[in-house]
């Protein structure tokens, strides 16, 4: 199966281990990777501050990229939420439209596609260590995907998953509203770092780099010792684990 | 009080609210003992998803046929001998009722909790003209004893006040001496309150829907203080926004359960009643009873991009789980209206010269669009907003550069692969042990509360990375 990698531009710029961890998992599973070089970010910035024009140069060039992509599978629910948004933003425009229904219909966050592609759950990963799971709002609210994270985290082996309070309250990122509005933001993101604090995990995981840029910069100047990983990360997690007999399974 | 509680900036009235530890705290547990009443109250139902789907059909038909269901509604009405008056502005709207009062010759007024009058200004024509007016709907009551504070919730409107603070105000205002128990306090508010209704000469309410068919009004109330508004005195003035109306009793049947559900997450609140006119040989209740349809700018509303938004019945639940409303509170907002529907609505009503910064209140997380009952797209309505507010250019000309420039870079596939091959070193100057420490303002409102490594050496990119692989895979 032929996949074409979307990277996020967050990941371009900031998190090279996550775009290199998903390629991994993907090809462990027996994907065939594909990476449209043309490919720069889904617009969502300048589309969600209100500067409507200019975002869809970036969605346009972002159709141009994947046209001849089979399948196109991001690590980021957010990312993929906009692409999904294309074909009402696009409607009505003859040369657009239907070039923003195939991209949508194309294209999935990372665990979706694992588990509702792919058909797996378990991709064989180990991690040990007590975790708990950021869901963020764009993957779950906009593209209504709140199970497969989970699905592929139950599997991982020496994993430990506390549940985090008020999972549904967003972290205060929000794209532009973090540097816009910063005074509320940082309140937003100072209780969601409570409550990760309170679950005393060491290991926050999130299918969204923005959501983990904020609450990990947030804990991070608050000294707060909690590694942060994406979940592509943790997905491709290999630690052997010693059993009894000495022998690495 | 008009639809502006304050005339401060977005910016004074949001470090206000962020600095008002107890305020922060009562919204932040009203809002988490509301999220799961509402969601028993919903599963109980059962087929929520089904039932909001009709709750927002029947919104939108009403909406689509308003002109015939409001020509129903008037036709009904004045058949059972009461009166309706289509008010086009907040001023129409009070002065009728004033011109009600005033040839009545009344002075002792009784009004329950309406949003609407608040945004028509009624309390201040009503108490100009020198009418006695009392608040009975318990919250109210209370913010009008705390000299009109205004109301911070739609809903819930002392929502911001604790039970001390309640005390403090009924013993400063009302000479009472008794503790703070709720129910020593509302026991005394209703001691009170019983005398003024039945004192009362004209009583005034909202009305949560008018249904055309019958020419009547549903109100859906907890305390009681409605119907004694409605039927105590001898005439009745119920007020109602242009939108606010059914067909039949059966779409008020599926709207009151989105209501009652959503708002206070309860099957039904204490008392769901439809009144009107009255009819021939009752001999008990108002002699008269005035409808007034308050138009005030939803006309400009109906059929416009922002047609949805009249969809909405009040029910507060967006507000209940709305991140940025938990820390800044009701207040922040500057109207009557808070909350996502309000940050929606209120530049509707007031124009985006007092407003233009509440749609961008919001991290659009979509929580406000996936409570709503009816299905309203708030977080969407947001972005067209900001899309008006860029248009007409009002967000400052360094956002306009600082977006402009960012957009360009993120659609060209040329410049971004510039950008990655400089961008570690030119975060250099701005960095200090790898981390961002100063930069321009979009960057600072980043930097001031949160960490930010530099960004990769090129090298070291993930595209770097899978050239390489590429170079090494073809060897």
């Amino acid at each position: 199966m032929r996949v074409s990698i979307f990277s996020t531009c967050l990941v371009d710029l900031m998190s090279p281990n996550v775009g290199i961890a998903m390629v991994e998992v993907l090809e462990r599973l027996g994907c065939e990777i594909d990476y449209p070089a043309s490919q720069v970010c889904c617009g969502q910035p300048a589309y969600n501050s209100g500067y409507l024009q200019d975002s869809k140069l970036a969605m346009q060039n972002m159709m141009l990229a994947f046209e001849a992509s089979d399948y196109v599978v991001g690590p980021s629910g957010s990312c993929i939420a906009m692409f999904h948004e294309y074909p009402k933003i696009f409607k009505g425009e003859p040369d657009w439209e239907l070039k923003a229904i195939a991209l949508k219909e194309k294209s999935y966050e990372l665990t979706q596609f694992i588990v509702k592609v792919l058909g797996v759950t378990d991709v064989g990963a180990t991690l040990e260590g007590t975790a708990t799971y950021h869901r963020s709002c764009h993957m779950t609210r906009l593209l209504g995907e709140k199970e497969t994270p989970f699905q592929l985290l139950e599997h991982v082996q020496g994993l430990k998953l506390e549940p985090l309070k008020n999972s549904d309250n967003c972290c205060g990122f929000g794209g532009t509203f973090a540097v816009k509005m910063p005074e509320i933001s940082e309140q937003m993101v100072d209780e969601k770092c409570g409550c990760v604090m309170e679950t005393g995990a060491d290991i926050l995981i999130s299918a969204d780099m923005g959501c983990l840029l904020n609450i990990g910069g947030r804990l991070s100047r608050k000294g707060e010792p909690v590694r942060i990983m994406h979940i592509a990360e943790v997905l491709n997690q290999r630690q052997p684990v010693v059993s009894k007999g000495g022998s690495r399974t | 009080m008009s639809l502006q509680t304050d005339s401060r900036n977005f910016s004074e009235r949001t470090t206000d609210g962020l600095g008002d530890s107890f305020m922060r705290s009562a919204v932040g547990s009203a809002q988490d003992s509301l999220k799961t009443r509402r969601l028993s109250a919903a599963t109980a139902l059962g087929d929520w998803e089904q039932w909001r789907n009709v709750g927002q059909l029947i919104r939108q038909h009403t909406l689509e046929n308003l002109d015939y269901y409001l020509e129903q509604l008037a036709g009904n009405i004045e058949r059972q001998g009461g009166h309706i008056y289509f008010a086009a502005t907040k001023e129409e709207a009070s002065s009728y009722i004033r011109d009600v009062i005033m040839r009545k010759q009344a002075t002792k007024i009784v009004k329950s909790k309406s949003m609407v009058t608040e945004e028509i200004e009624l309390n201040r024509v009503l108490l100009e003209a020198g009418c006695e007016l009392t608040e009975t709907d318990l919250g109210e009551y209370i913010l009008q004893m705390d000299d009109w504070d205004p109301p911070s919730h739609i809903v819930a409107p002392a929502l911001h006040k604790d039970r001390r603070q309640i005390k403090r105000v009924f013993t400063e205002k009302l000479g009472y001496t008794g503790d703070e128990t709720p129910e020593k306090l509302a026991g005394f508010a209703r001691t009170v309150l019983r005398q003024k209704f039945l004192e009362a000469e004209v009583g005034i309410t909202g009305c949560n829907f008018a249904i055309a068919n019958l020419g009547a009004i549903n109100l859906v109330t907890n305390e009681g203080n409605g119907d004694l508004t409605a039927a105590i005195p001898k005439t009745h003035i119920a007020v109602m926004g242009m939108e606010r109306i059914v067909p039949t009793l059966e779409e008020m049947e599926v709207l009151d359960n989105l209501l009652c559900r959503s708002a206070v997450g309860q099957k039904l609140t204490s008392y769901i009643t439809v009144m009107g006119p009255s009819s021939a040989g009752e001999t008990d209740g108002p002699e008269e009873f005035h409808l007034v349809v308050v138009d005030n700018g939803r006309s400009d509303i109906l059929g416009s991009e922002f047609n949805e938004a009249l969809q909405c019945i009040r029910c507060g639940a967006c507000l209940n789980v709305c991140p940025i409303y938990r820390h800044i509170g009701g207040h922040a907002y500057g109207s009557i209206y808070p909350g996502p529907i309000g940050a929606v609505i209120t530049p509707l009503l007031g124009g985006y010269d007092d407003y233009k910064e509440l749609p961008f209140a919001s991290s659009l997380c979509g929580a406000c669009t996936d409570v709503c009952p009816v299905r309203i797209p708030l977080h969407e309505q947001l972005i067209v907003h900001r899309q008006k507010i860029v248009e007409q250019k009002r967000t400052g000309t360094a956002d306009r550069i600082q977006m402009k420039a960012a957009s360009k870079l993120l659609s060209s596939p040329a410049l971004f692969g510039k950008t990655l091959r400089f961008a570690h070193s030119a975060s250099r100057m701005m960095s200090k042990q790898g981390r961002i420490v100063r930069g321009p303002a979009l960057l600072q409102g980043w930097i001031r509360s949160r960490d930010l490594k530099q960004p990769v050496r090129q090298k070291d990119s993930f595209r770097a990375w899978l050239e390489q692989r590429k170079g090494g895979s073809e060897q």
